[in-house]
C-alpha cells in the first residue's frame, strides 16, 4: 500500500478565498493510500517546506502531492524539498488549484472551488500511485563553443567564453570580423569613434589563443544535441594562404582591377584582391573570384607575381571542416531593408538619396570621403540635408510592423555629426515619434535639437523628386498642420532593420525558431532572453530583432555566461521527462520520426547474436528529446510512452474523475 | 481576338473620343473590343466604408454580366477600372459579401473574371513591340508627359497594374509610339477629382501643380486614361500662361495618331486645347 501525503496550500487568500482547503485536506485523508494530509497558509515558504520534509521523514511517505499553484511556479521547489527529505523528486506531484481553480471561480460560498479542488487532487493521487521513480539524465559535455557571426555580439561572446577558459570557434562569413559596427563612424550617445572601441576587441579576438577565427566561412550543417554538436563549416576559398600571408598589402596595391565595394555600400571601389577595410582582422586579403580575370580567364596574375611569401594560389578550393562543440551561440546580426522598395523616396533613381549606413561611411574618417560629408553625385558639401525616419519601419504595407528601435538615436547622431562637420548646414528630420528610451538617450536627442540646431518635423514625407539640381522633399508637418516642401542637397533614409538574408535557412539547420520577420525566437522574451528552445543553442544581438550596441554586447556576454555555466561540469543533468520506445511492439512505421520537431528519434536496429539485423525500431535520443509528447500521439501501435506522463498515469488520473 | 469591353457612362457621353479611338486602335493592333450586350453604371465610387456592400452591387452586376461573355473584361476609364477591379476582388475573396451581393442582384458570380485595363491588354496580351511595329506615323519629336492620376494605380495592392511608386507603363507606350517620354514628379499625384463639383479651388491648385510640373519638365503634350483627370487638367490650363497651354489627350488618341488613322476620326475637336498646332509644328500632319 502506498504511503501518500497531501498538502493543500491556502496561498494566503489566493486559494483560500474560494476553496475550503481544510475540507479538501480532510476529504483526501479518506482515500486509500493517503496517510497524511494538512493545509497551510503558504506551502512554498520555509516553514511550509519544512512541514513537507518532516512529514516525509516522520510518516515514511513514498509520495507527496502539493495542491497549490501551477507547477510552472513551484514544482521545482517542492521536488527539491522532497529530494532533501530522501524521496525521489519525481514522486512529488503538483495539483494546480490556483490558476486553474481558485482564480477562475468567484463563488464566495466556496462550494464550486472546493468540489473542483477535491476532484483535481483526487486525480493526482491516482496518478501518483502509478508514478515510477525517475533519474536525471546525465550527458557528457564537450567544452568547446561555436559562435556564428563575428559582429560585436559574436566577438563579445567569443571573448567572454575564451576568458572563462574555454575554447571557441568564431565563424564569420565575410573576410573580416567586425560586422556592421565596423561601418559606423561614431556611436551614440557618447560619440565614441566606433572603430576605436571595436578594433581593440577584434584584435583581442585574433590574439586570444583559445579563439579560432574562421573568417570567410559559413556553417553548412549542424548535427547532434546539447553538449555534443557536430558542425560542418565551409571554408570558402580565399585563394590566399592564411598561414603564410604577412598582410603586407602589396597584392592589393598592384591589382589593376576595381569593383564596387560591398563594405562601403557602393560608395567606393575596391580592388579584386582585397580586405574589406584597413583594420580588417585577420589582415589577410581574399580574391573576389567572380571578378578576378586570372581565375575566370587566366589573364593577369599580378598579385601572385608581387607576393613576397608566394602565398597566392589561384587553384585553391573550398574546404569543409568538421568541429565537435558543446554549445553554439548564434549572433548573425541584421541588414537594412533593400532600398529599392522605396520608390516614393527616389532611392536608386536619385544619387543623393542614401541610407543611414551609407551616411555612416560618409562621416567615417576611414570612409570614401575621409570623413568629410560630401554627397555621392558630385562630391559637393550638402548645405541642406533631410533625414527621413521610419523608412519601412512601423509600416505594415512594407511588411515591417515593428519599430527598428535604433533609428531615432542614430538619426540624432547623424544630425550632430553633420552639424559638427558642416558649419552653417541645416539638418531636417522627419519623424513619427521620437523613441529615445535608454541611459542618456533622451538628453542626446534634445542636444541634437537644442544645441546642434536640427529641425525636427513631425510627419511623413510623401514624395522626393529632383528639380533644377535640388532634391525636393514634400511632406507634412503635423504639429503646425501644414504641408512643407524642402529643397535639399542630400536625403538620408533611416531604412528598416531586417533579418539577414538566409536567416531562415540557418535557423532550419540549427533547429531554432524564428518569427514572421525571420528574427530568431528566444526561449522566453523575459526570463530566458538568450536561450532558444533547442538546448545548447544561444542567441546574441540583432539576429533576434533590432538592437543597439550596448544591448548586443550585453547579450553577447549573457550568452557566453550561459555557455560557461553549461561547461562548468563534465556532465550535465537533464530532466528525465523524455519519451521511451517499447522495442518489442514498435513496428518501425517511422511516424514518430516525421512527427518529432526536435529530430530526437533515430532509426535503430535489433540484431541477433551473429550480428544480422532482425528488425528496425525507433530509438529516442535522450539528449535531444524535449518531452513534448508529439511522438506519443503519433505512434499508431502505442509503443511510445512519455516518462512521467505515461498512458497508465494519465488514464489513472482520468478514471479517478 | 475578342475581348469583352465595358465602356462606362462617361465614354458613352462626354468622352466619346476615348471610346472610339480605343476601338479603332484595338482593331489596328489585332483585337476586337466586344461591348457588353448589357451594362449599367459602375457606381463610380468604391465604397469607402468597409461594410457598405450595397454600393458594390452595381459593379458586381456588370461583372456577372461580363462573366457570361468570357473570362476577361477590359475597360478604359480609370475610375471604372478601379471600381470593377476592386469589386471583383471582394467577390473573389469574401465569401460572406459575395453571398449577400449575389443574393441582392440575383446572380451567381464568383469573382473569376480577369479585369484588365486596356493598357494591360496592350502590354501583356498584344505587346508594346507589336504596337510599335504597327506605327505608321511616329510621334517623333513630341515630348509627352504621362499623367497616371490615382485611380489607375491605387490602392497598389489591389490594382497591381505597375510599380507602386514609379510606374512606367505609360512611358513604355509613349516610347513605342515614337514620342519622347517626359518624367515629372507629379505624375501620380491627385488631380482633385470630384472636388471639381464643390471645391473648385482645390482642383485648380492640384491640377495646376500637375500641369506646371509636367510643363516645367518639358512636356508639350499630356496623355491620360481618366476622363475626370482629363477634364480637370484641361480646366486648370489657366495656371499656365496662354502660350504654355498644352493639350491633354487620351492615350488612345495618341495611339490612333501614331497608327496613322484618319485625324478626323480621333475626335480631337472634343478636347478643349487644340492639339493640331503642336502636330503641325512637329511635322506630324
Amino acid at each position: 500500500m502506498p504511503r501518500i501525503g497531501v498538502f493543500v496550500c491556502q496561498c494566503g487568500n489566493n486559494i483560500a478565498a474560494t476553496v475550503d482547503t481544510k475540507k479538501v485536506a480532510g476529504d483526501m485523508s479518506k482515500i486509500p493510500g493517503v496517510v497524511y494530509t494538512c493545509d497551510y497558509k503558504f506551502m512554498c515558504s520555509s516553514p511550509g517546506q519544512e512541514m513537507l520534509k518532516q512529514a516525509i521523514k516522520e510518516q515514511n511517505l513514498d509520495g507527496v502531492i502539493v495542491s497549490a499553484c501551477s507547477p510552472h511556479m513551484h514544482e521545482k521547489t517542492f521536488r527539491k524539498a522532497s529530494e532533501a527529505a530522501g524521496l525521489n523528486p519525481y514522486q512529488c506531484e503538483i495539483t494546480n488549484i490556483r490558476e486553474q481553480c481558485s482564480w477562475v471561480h468567484h463563488d464566495p460560498t466556496k462550494a464550486v472551488g472546493t468540489v473542483k479542488s477535491i476532484d483535481l487532487t483526487r486525480m493526482t493521487i491516482q496518478r501518483l500511485k502509478k508514478n515510477q521513480p525517475l533519474k536525471k539524465i546525465k550527458i557528457p559535455v564537450k567544452k568547446k563553443a561555436l559562435v556564428i557571426g563575428g559582429g560585436i555580439a559574436g566577438i563579445q561572446a567569443a571573448l567572454d567564453i575564451a576568458e572563462g577558459g574555454r575554447e571557441v570557434i568564431l565563424v564569420e562569413k565575410e573576410p573580416s570580423i567586425g560586422g556592421n559596427m565596423a561601418r559606423l563612424s561614431e556611436t551614440f550617445p557618447t560619440m565614441d569613434c566606433s572603430q576605436c572601441i571595436l578594433t581593440p576587441k577584434m584584435v583581442e579576438a585574433e590574439l586570444n589563443e583559445r579563439i579560432t577565427l574562421l573568417t570567410y566561412s559559413e556553417v553548412e550543417k549542424v548535427d547532434g544535441y546539447i553538449g555534443n554538436f557536430t558542425v560542418t563549416i565551409r571554408r570558402k576559398s580565399k585563394f590566399v594562404d592564411e598561414e603564410r600571408c604577412t598582410g603586407c598589402g602589396e597584392c592589393m596595391e598592384k591589382c589593376p582591377f576595381k569593383v564596387t565595394s560591398g563594405f562601403e555600400l557602393g560608395l567606393n571601389k575596391r580592388k579584386v584582391i582585397y580586405t574589406p577595410f584597413p583594420q580588417s582582422v585577420p589582415n589577410v586579403p581574399v580574391i573576389d573570384a567572380p571578378n578576378c580575370p586570372k581565375i575566370q580567364k587566366d589573364k593577369c596574375g599580378a598579385c601572385a607575381i608581387v607576393c613576397g611569401p608566394k602565398c597566392i594560389d589561384f587553384k585553391m578550393e573550398d574546404k569543409l571542416v568538421t568541429e565537435e562543440v558543446g554549445a553554439i551561440v548564434v549572433a548573425t546580426g541584421y541588414q537594412l531593408m533593400p532600398n529599392e522598395r522605396f520608390g516614393e523616396y527616389g532611392y536608386g533613381r536619385i544619387k543623393d538619396v542614401i541610407s543611414g549606413l551609407q551616411f555612416e561611411r560618409l562621416a567615417s574618417s576611414s570612409g570614401p570621403t575621409g570623413g568629410e560629408i560630401r554627397r555621392p553625385s558630385d562630391g559637393k558639401v550638402p548645405q541642406n540635408v533631410v533625414f527621413i525616419q521610419c523608412v519601412g519601419s512601423r509600416d505594415e504595407k512594407k511588411g515591417v510592423s515593428y519599430c527598428s528601435k535604433i533609428c531615432c538615436m542614430y538619426t540624432a547622431k547623424h544630425t550632430k555629426l553633420y552639424a559638427h562637420k558642416v558649419h552653417g548646414g541645416q539638418a531636417y528630420v522627419f519623424y513619427m515619434d521620437i523613441r529615445s528610451g535608454g541611459k542618456r538617450y533622451e538628453e542626446f536627442v534634445r542636444g541634437a535639437i537644442e544645441h546642434d540646431g536640427a529641425m525636427y518635423l513631425r510627419g511623413r514625407v510623401s514624395r522626393v523628386y529632383e528639380k533644377d539640381g535640388k532634391i525636393m522633399v514634400q511632406g507634412a508637418d503635423t504639429l503646425s498642420g501644414s504641408q512643407v516642401e524642402i529643397e535639399a542637397d542630400m536625403v538620408v533614409l533611416a531604412t528598416a532593420i531586417v533579418s539577414r538574408e538566409g536567416a531562415d535557412t540557418l535557423a532550419q539547420k540549427l533547429g531554432i525558431g524564428y518569427d514572421k520577420h525571420k528574427f530568431y525566437n528566444e526561449y522566453h522574451p523575459k526570463m530566458k532572453p538568450v536561450e532558444t528552445v533547442t538546448a545548447g543553442i544561444y542567441l546574441a544581438g540583432s539576429c533576434m530583432g533590432p538592437m543597439d550596441i550596448p544591448e548586443s554586447v550585453a547579450q553577447g556576454s549573457a550568452a557566453a555566461s550561459k555557455v560557461l555555466v553549461l561547461f562548468s561540469a563534465d556532465e550535465m543533468a537533464r530532466e528525465p521527462i523524455t519519451s521511451v520506445v517499447n522495442r518489442t511492439t514498435c513496428n518501425a512505421c517511422w511516424d514518430c520520426v516525421t512527427a518529432c520537431p526536435y529530430t530526437a528519434i533515430e532509426r535503430d536496429t535489433i540484431k541477433d547474436r551473429k550480428g544480422n539485423i532482425i528488425r528496425w525500431v525507433a530509438k529516442v535520443n535522450d539528449g535531444v528529446c524535449q518531452g513534448c509528447g508529439v511522438c506519443v500521439a503519433a505512434c499508431r501501435s502505442k509503443s511510445i510512452d512519455l516518462k512521467g506522463y505515461t498512458d497508465e498515469q494519465v488514464y489513472a488520473a482520468l478514471s479517478a474523475f | 481576338m475578342k475581348i469583352p469591353y465595358y465602356p462606362g457612362c462617361t465614354l458613352n457621353t462626354v468622352a466619346k473620343q476615348f471610346d472610339t479611338s480605343a476601338r479603332d486602335a484595338a482593331q489596328a493592333v489585332g483585337f476586337e473590343m466586344a461591348e457588353l450586350p448589357q451594362w449599367n453604371c459602375c457606381g463610380a465610387t468604391f465604397p469607402l466604408t468597409p461594410d457598405n456592400i450595397i454600393g458594390l452591387s452595381a459593379p458586381a452586376k456588370v461583372l456577372s454580366s461580363a462573366a457570361r461573355q468570357g473570362d476577361t473584361l477590359t475597360t478604359l476609364c480609370s475610375v471604372c477600372y478601379n471600381v470593377l477591379k476592386r469589386t471583383n476582388k471582394v467577390m473573389k475573396e469574401s465569401k460572406e459579401k459575395r453571398g449577400v451581393i449575389n443574393g441582392f442582384i440575383e446572380e451567381d458570380y464568383d469573382g473569376s473574371l480577369n479585369v484588365l485595363h486596356y493598357l494591360e491588354v496592350l502590354r501583356d496580351r498584344i505587346g508594346f513591340d507589336k504596337v510599335k511595329g504597327a506605327v505608321k506615323r511616329p510621334l517623333k519629336g513630341i515630348k509627352a508627359g504621362a499623367y497616371y492620376g490615382c485611380m489607375l494605380l491605387r490602392p497598389f495592392e489591389d490594382m497591381g497594374i505597375d510599380n507602386a511608386e514609379s510606374p512606367t507603363i505609360f512611358e513604355d507606350l509613349i516610347k513605342a509610339l515614337g514620342a519622347e517620354a517626359v518624367e515629372f514628379p507629379n505624375k501620380i499625384e491627385c488631380c482633385g477629382a470630384h472636388l471639381a463639383l464643390n471645391n473648385e479651388e482645390v482642383v485648380t491648385r492640384l491640377s495646376g501643380n500637375v500641369m506646371t510640373s509636367a510643363v516645367g519638365n518639358g512636356a508639350e503634350l499630356i496623355i491620360t486614361s481618366c476622363p475626370l483627370c482629363q477634364y480637370n487638367l484641361e480646366k486648370s490650363q489657366g495656371a499656365l500662361s496662354k502660350q504654355n497651354a498644352v493639350p491633354v489627350i487620351y492615350f488612345t488618341q495618341a495611339i490612333g495618331l501614331a497608327l496613322g488613322q484618319d485625324i478626323e476620326t480621333l475626335g480631337f475637336d472634343k478636347n478643349t486645347t487644340d492639339v493640331m498646332p503642336l502636330l503641325k509644328k512637329k511635322g506630324i500632319v
